[in-house]
């Protein structure tokens, strides 16, 4: 009965409810949508796409609209931008998103100090604030969820072939470069929906640490997919139990189950772990 | 450029089929430097064209123009009669091993399934046509049984077959093979050239690139000497002479002594790296 009064006892807040619900719907949408993160070797994206909302947040803050949309609008254009700029023939990829992750992140710091008393909002900003979870913010959290993940389903082998071989997509004559921008833009929902969960810092190891766990143990991106869906709600949930008995940040602690499951897996995985490879050093 | 060694007559050879493969006067540049310079050929139906000339000479960039992935800075290509770009996926590709992420968590059925995802058309799922086509594929490159096996814990001749079973699950019109004989076992050989023979009753037409002059003139209706610029197109005992095989590959050509059978054969070297060769050639 201990444990169950363990694990009931949080529930009676409203708060540790929309924040449970809210944490399960981040932890699996960054690791679905950060498989193809992992896959494509983009995790700098993800880190660097959700450092550049920034300005969008402190324009909304200083115009006093939603801090949501003014992420989501600030996230698109980052996104878009880094397409532009990486067209063939001109810059890579990783450059052109060096270059607006710097300019977009400054542009963000600048307009962040012409504001006093900012300090409380941009610690959310930076590290979440999952137990600040409104019903608003969960009807948003779960209705573009569900956009993402519909259109990942939907898409599933346009994306595979993508992520896969780009130049198969190609002669396959799929439209590659819209493709390309759409990941991208959800890419940017994602990460704008996980700012309150783990926050611009901690965003990307949502997007990574779940899929790299699901890509040691599985042999198809479906399967991956599920698996890391799973590993992120666990993770969500897990921490946010932590962060309420130990009070602690709750961002931080998600993060860290997320990567203590990882350590785990890296360790004891079949064939790929590090343990078994040591067991049988004829593999 | 050396542009004074252009010789037009030469390349327009005649044929008693009409052409449906195309080329007038492509040229393709990366920046400032030519990499395909002036190229015109036209290449009969269900023909099997070997694209022979030293690295660096343009091959890939050829079956690249060929997809409409790099763009062409001058000329037309022609593909049964229309421009290129008005087809559906009539043309497959069969990438170099190098090309492809072997850690990828994609299965062997899932690779060869990709041949099919053209004509599958958006948010469709495969029919059991699909399935059968796959099956059938598989069977023809004798990989059936390894269907469900991930393809990184393949062998190289069985990653080859792979993604040679997934140009044929396409049905394409025109099938490019990026050097397949590059570190092939011999038993992967002999199932390519059995394909090959296949693919010739099917009238579809295949070019390869190789440096094997052996080869090129055993089993190929047509051979294209290129070295950036087109050297020769035309049957293989009236292009491979020791001046235009000279002429192709420059310094990088191993004399061995006349054969029985009174023909000369030579081998280039593979080990020069691009701008090795490049410089070579401007001397």
């Amino acid at each position: 009965m201990m444990t169950f009064d363990w694990l009931v006892t949080p529930l009676a807040y409203g708060f540790m409810q929309r924040g449970l619900i809210a944490s399960v719907l981040v932890g699996a949408l960054c690791a679905v949508v950060g498989c193809y993160i992992v896959l494509r070797s983009m995790a700098f994206l993800g880190d660097a796409l959700a450092h550049s909302i920034l300005p969008g947040v402190a324009v909304a803050y200083l115009l006093q609209i939603n801090l949501t949309i003014g992420a989501l609008a600030a996230g698109i254009a980052v996104a878009l931008g880094i397409a532009f700029l990486s067209r063939p023939g001109t810059l890579k990829e990783d450059t052109a998103i060096g270059i607006l992750f710097a300019a977009s992140l400054s542009l963000g710091v600048l307009l962040i100090s012409t504001i006093r008393t900012y300090a409380v909002d941009l610690t959310h900003i930076l590290f979440g604030n999952v137990l600040g979870v409104s019903p608003g913010d969960l009807w948003l959290i779960g209705g573009l969820a569900c956009v993402v993940l519909i259109t990942i389903v939907l898409l599933y082998k346009e994306f595979l072939v993508l992520s896969f071989d780009p130049v198969h997509a190609a002669a396959l004559r799929l439209p590659v470069n819209l493709l390309r921008h759409l990941m991208l833009i959800l890419l940017a929902l994602t990460i704008v929906l996980s700012l309150q969960i783990v926050g611009v810092g901690l965003v990307a190891a949502m997007l990574v640490t779940p899929g790299a766990t699901a890509y040691l143990v599985t042999r198809r991106l479906s399967h991956m997919m599920m698996l890391a869906a799973g590993l992120g709600a666990f993770s969500g949930v897990v921490g946010l139990y932590l962060s309420f008995y130990f009070n602690v940040a709750s961002g931080a602690a998600v993060v860290l189950t997320a990567t203590g499951v990882f350590v785990l897996v890296f360790l004891l995985a079949p064939h790929k772990g590090v343990l078994w490879s040591r067991r049988r050093p004829r593999m | 450029m050396t542009r004074q060694h252009n010789r037009p007559g030469s390349m327009a050879a005649l044929h008693e089929e009409p052409a449906r493969l195309e080329l007038y006067h492509v040229t393709v540049a990366y920046g400032e430097y030519l990499v395909l310079d002036d190229v015109t050929a036209q290449v009969p139906h269900g023909a099997r064209v070997a694209v022979v000339g030293p690295n660096g000479a343009g091959k890939s960039t050829l079956f690249k123009a060929l997809m409409g992935l790099v763009p062409l800075q001058a000329g037309q290509i022609f593909i049964h009669g229309r421009p290129l770009g008005s087809h559906h996926d009539c043309v497959a590709y069969v990438p170099q091993r190098e090309e492809v992420d072997w850690h990828f968590p994609v299965t062997v059925a899932d690779v060869v399934m990709m041949g099919r995802y053209g004509h599958l058309g958006w948010l469709r799922r495969p029919t059991a046509r699909d399935r059968a086509i796959v099956q059938r594929s598989l069977e023809q490159l004798g990989i059936a049984d390894l269907a469900e096996r991930p393809i990184g814990a393949l062998s190289g001749g069985q990653q080859r077959r792979t993604f040679l079973a997934r140009a044929l699950a396409q049905e394409p019109h025109i099938l490019l093979m990026d050097e397949p004989f590059t570190g092939i076992d011999v038993a992967t050989l002999d199932t390519t050239l059995q394909v090959l023979d296949q693919l010739r009753t099917a009238q579809v037409t295949v070019l390869l690139s190789t440096h094997d002059l052996n080869l090129a003139a055993t089993y190929f209706d047509q051979v294209i000497l290129l070295n950036r610029r087109l050297i020769r197109y035309g049957p293989p005992e009236e292009v491979l002479t020791p001046e235009t095989i000279m002429e192709t590959f420059g310094g990088q050509v191993f004399w061995l002594e006349p054969q029985g059978d009174g023909r000369r054969m030579a081998t280039a070297s593979h080990c020069c790296p691009p701008e090795q060769s490049i410089s070579l050639r401007r001397q």
